[in-house]
């Protein structure tokens, strides 16, 4: 199924939860509110035209003063792949996990807190999974600051000796 | 009769001189450095958490003990085994085989008891209390 | 009570010192510590082609029964915590080599904000290899300038 179709039925099913369908792009996208993913997700797997039974990727992209957190979905069952969008305010990146649809999502939705800070309402485990424990800041959003030490390691080099 | 023993007296000597002068020379030549954190528990370059003392199943206590039990069962046959050849030209050879055949068989009457109770399966299931 | 670095420099202790430097440096046994791909390199100089068991250095897992620590990859800032640590619990005299432009100076990723600009910002090192990764060939001798490095220290002749 292409993406016009995959958009057309969960407009069909789940009415304005579901965005816009982006064409332009060598990916098409269909964006969804953030409050309304699970339940679109839950969809995208179960619906028997549809059969998303595989989230291949859930990463973050800062654009600017927003966060998307984008999910690939592919279907072996039916050999299809789309990709959906969630957009998220930078100063509140809140959202909901999937985990509870697909439970591979849990590390990487774990990814994204650690490297953009997007919190998941209902994962079971969100904490750091890349940086230490201990590590300040979220270092894959554009306004990061490298740190100069770390741990009492003091990190900077004068590479112009 | 005693003189035979100072052969055993003077090895002993040797290997317990050996050893004791070998660690003597290392206590002098190593260096003793004290620093920071250098003998803690290694654990993989994490400082280490928690006790090492943990508590052992039950099960490998019974192995050990059926194991020592036959063990010192085949311990006490090497003797017998050692003058059998002489009692048989004493003409003594069955009353010899019966005691130790004997002495096997209040044994294996033991075995058969740990066994019958189970206590030599490893897999035992689940008991109260266990994880 | 150690004659470590003590004695004066007579006829036996010189010669007792060249001994004991001999058989140092005849068996280095290194600390297997490939974090990245340095440590492919490592893992080949130690296999058939480039022999590193020749010279007597075998690998070790544990740094209580190592004597050189080849740190052979990018050290992290998370890691290097635990390269600090493990350098701590190797029993002294012990050597370290930086393998690769990782662990010299941060190497391709010093851009990077969670990578350590060069192993010696935790531990003291005593040779740097350079390459990217380096050569078994580099690697050996690196090996072999520390074995030059340890006949000329003096083992129970103090230092002056």
């Amino acid at each position: 199924m292409k993406t016009e179709e995959i958009h057309q039925t969960l407009t069909a099913r789940l009415g304005d939860a579901i965005g816009a369908l982006h064409a332009e792009t060598i990916d098409p996208w269909i964006e969804v509110q953030a409050t309304a993913i699970v339940d679109v997700t839950r969809v995208c797997k179960e619906d028997p035209a549809l059969r998303f039974d595989f989230l291949s990727s859930l990463c973050g992209v800062d654009a600017g003063d927003s966060i998307f957190v984008v999910y690939h979905l592919y279907s072996y069952a039916l050999r299809h792949s789309t990709v959906l969008k969630v957009k998220v305010p930078k100063d509140t990146p809140v959202t909901r996990s999937v985990t509870g649809v697909w439970r591979g999502a849990d590390w990487f939705e774990r990814e994204a807190y650690d490297l953009f800070g997007v919190r998941f309402e209902g994962h079971p485990d969100l904490r750091r999974i890349l940086l230490p424990d201990d590590w300040e800041g979220h270092p894959l959003r554009k306004e990061y600051v490298f740190p100069s030490h770390y741990g009492g390691i003091d990190n900077t080099r004068d590479y112009n000796i | 009769m005693l003189f035979d023993f100072a052969n055993v007296l003077v090895f002993l000597l040797l290997a317990v001189g050996f050893a004791a002068a070998i660690m003597l020379a290392g206590h002098f030549i190593r260096p003793r450095i004290v620093e920071n954190d250098k003998d803690i528990a290694y654990e993989c370059g994490e400082k280490p958490v928690g006790d090492a003392r943990v508590q052992f199943n039950f099960r490998f206590y019974l192995v050990a003990i059926v194991f020592v039990i036959f063990d010192v069962e085949v311990a006490f046959m090497f003797p017998v085994a050692a003058v059998f050849r002489s009692w048989v030209e004493q003409g003594r050879g069955a009353l010899a085989l019966a005691e130790v055949l004997i002495f096997v068989a209040i044994l294996f009457v033991g075995l058969i008891y740990v066994w019958s109770k189970g206590d030599l399966r490893w897999n035992a299931g689940r008991m109260k209390g266990e994880t | 009570m150690s004659l470590y670095n003590e004695l004066p420099a007579t006829f036996v202790t010189t010669n007792v010192d060249k001994l004991m430097n001999w058989g140092r440096a005849s068996s280095l046994w290194y600390l297997l510590f490939g974090l990245a791909c340095c440590g492919i390199e490592l893992m080949q100089t130690g296999g058939p082609r480039a022999d590193l068991d020749r010279f007597g250095s075998v690998p070790r897992a544990t740094p209580r029964q190592s004597d050189l620590m080849i740190v052979a990859g990018t050290v992290t800032l998370k890691m290097a915590s635990r390269v600090k640590l493990l350098y701590d619990q190797m029993p002294h005299p012990k050597y370290v080599i930086s393998m690769g432009s990782c662990a010299n100076c941060g190497g391709l990723f010093d851009k990077g904000y969670s990578v350590l600009r060069g192993v010696d910002k935790v531990i003291p090192v005593d040779l740097y290899v350079p390459g990217c990764p380096p050569r078994p060939e580099a690697l050996t001798e690196g090996i072999l300038e520390i074995q030059d490095k340890i006949h000329r220290e003096r083992y129970l002749i103090r230092n002056s």
